[in-house]
């Protein structure tokens, strides 16, 4: 179990870092390079909790799709750096003590939530293709349907803006 | 080995297995070179390579030092990061989707039991396909940051063609995954021994998934060849219409490394369609008991060595298709092809229990 807490620390590193990144670089390839690396760091979080099946299809789609679709909308538009506007001087002062008030808030909520109480951790679900089809195609089957019926008036509706006039 | 902790073993056991693959598979990666030129050049009635060592088998020797002392050309308003970042993340992918192929049955060590298959996940085939979606980056990625526009239109053609072609790669395999019940590679091929019992009757043909599944072993396998970039499916990297596609503006070693990771990955898309198609390393056992554990591994590298020759047969026969022509087999041929393979698969499964 060390080595689970080590390899946790790791990649909760990496995804923060990597996510830094993402807001901070100018050229908008490395941003998306680094949501990219963000990903990946939260499928092996997945994968540490014992979810294989959701962090597999994390990489697959959300990763191997969703943002091939970002980075060919960067590479097609060719957007360049971006050039640093004008800063106001009070989102300088003011914007970090607010985040960091904000984390704080946000960390404080979850630790009452969740106490640190060493070795009880909660019982383990069970990640694996078999237990996620059971739930999803016996209780949840109604979201389901209707969440496939909603992905299918979004193609539509891209399809319809998309196509050309005749 | 009194003295060893099990952990330590096992950690042992590991590394000694990925530097086996690691070593096997770019010795094959640079044969596989040779066998090409070669089978290719008999194909069209010449020798190919015979002076480098007898019959050429020197010659990726050769090659690859000609790679490693060749100049390093950049071109001058490349991204340096990217540029220098997307061969080596496609190397790195196509390696890893190895680690969770299996090889042959394991054995008995002094009481551990060692399997010939570095990572045994239960998600093994989601896990290839994960990797085979992170390695469209490096050709899209290779193609912008060389700032040209014949690798630009090479690599996003390439990507382009890649994702639209790994949707029926999923199809054509769900059918066979109905067949075995698990998505663990190990189990697919378990599933597969025996033979086949049609209405009671025990005939002689083996339990594999190609006789259940002609029509989802075609719609994988050239769904495959489309993903790995091979002829006929190799628009994006041909000379007659882009130069050099994605991998124009690169010399020397990150050129050796984009062909390493295309052959590497022919390599691990035809492990994966021996394992889901043909039964892996299911074969006649025979002999003592070390050949009759070395015996599946040689059955398992027979079935891959047909499908690699397979594919450079292709090279050697076939043409090229043009780019719109090649979307609309992918999305309007091989797309519904594969959805209607599942439907009649889960309805004849359904029916017969």
């Amino acid at each position: 179990m060390q080595f689970m807490a080590i390899l946790f620390y790791i990649c909760a590193a990496v995804a923060v870092l990597a996510a830094l990144n993402v807001i901070l670089q100018r050229t908008p390839v490395y941003s998306a390079l680094s949501l990219i690396v963000v990903l990946c760091a939260l499928a092996i979080v997945y994968l540490l909790l014992g979810a294989e099946f959701m962090s597999v299809i994390q990489v697959i789609v959300y990763a191997g799709a969703i943002m091939v679709l970002f980075v060919f909308v960067i590479m097609l538009l060719n957007a360049g750096h971006e050039a640093p506007g004008q800063r106001s001087r009070v989102a300088r002062w003011l914007g970090p003590p607010i985040v960091a008030a904000f984390l704080v808030e946000v960390a404080a909520v979850v630790w009452k939530q969740f106490p640190a109480s060493g070795s009880a951790s909660p019982a383990p679900l069970d990640g694996s293709p078999r237990a996620i089809g059971q739930l999803l195609f016996h209780n949840y089957v109604l979201p389901f349907e209707v969440t496939s019926i909603l992905i299918l008036v979004a193609i539509l509706g891209a399809v319809v803006l998309a196509k050309k006039e005749f | 080995m009194a003295t060893f902790s099990d952990t330590a073993f096992l950690l042992l056991v590991a590394v000694v297995k990925i530097a086996v693959v690691v070593v096997v598979l770019l010795t094959t990666v640079a044969y596989l070179s040779w066998l090409e030129r070669k089978v290719v050049a008999h194909i069209q009635a010449r020798w190919g390579p015979y002076l480098v060592g007898p019959h050429g088998l020197l010659q990726p020797l050769a090659d690859g030092a000609k790679f490693i002392l060749k100049e390093e050309i950049v071109p001058l308003e490349a991204d340096r990061v990217i540029y220098w970042l997307a061969p080596f993340l496609g190397f790195v992918l196509a390696f890893l989707s190895i680690a969770v192929i299996p090889f042959g049955e394991g054995f008995t060590f002094h009481g551990h039991p060692i399997e010939f298959q570095i990572a045994d996940l239960n998600v093994g085939i989601l896990f290839i396909f994960a990797v085979t979606s992170l390695g469209v980056y490096s050709i899209a990625l290779a193609g912008w940051s060389s700032n040209s526009k014949y690798p630009l239109f090479g690599g996003l053609r390439s990507s382009a063609q890649m994702i639209s072609y790994e949707l029926s790669l999923g199809l054509a395999v769900i059918g066979t995954l109905m067949w075995a019940g698990t998505l663990s590679l190990r189990e697919i091929v378990n599933t597969q021994s025996g033979f086949w019992i049609i209405h009671g009757v025990k005939t002689w043909i083996p339990h594999w998934y190609i006789f259940a599944q002609p029509v989802g072993f075609f719609v994988y396998f050239t769904s495959a060849i489309a993903e790995t970039n091979r002829v006929p499916f190799d628009l994006p990297e041909g000379e007659t219409e882009l130069v050099g596609g994605f991998h124009t503006e690169y010399s020397s070693m990150k050129f050796a490394m984009f062909f390493m990771s295309e052959y590497a990955n022919m390599v691990t898309v035809s492990c994966l369609a021996t394992i889901l198609f043909l039964g892996g390393w299911h074969g006649p056992l025979f002999g003592p008991p070390p050949l009759r554990i070395i015996l599946p591994v040689v059955w398992f590298c027979l079935k891959v060595f047909c499908f690699l020759f397979f594919y450079i047969w292709m090279r050697g026969t076939l043409p090229r298709f043009r780019y719109d022509q090649l979307m609309s087999f992918g999305w309007k041929f091989l797309l519904p092809l594969g959805l209607l393979n599942i439907l009649v698969t889960s309805l004849l499964l359904a029916w017969h229990g």
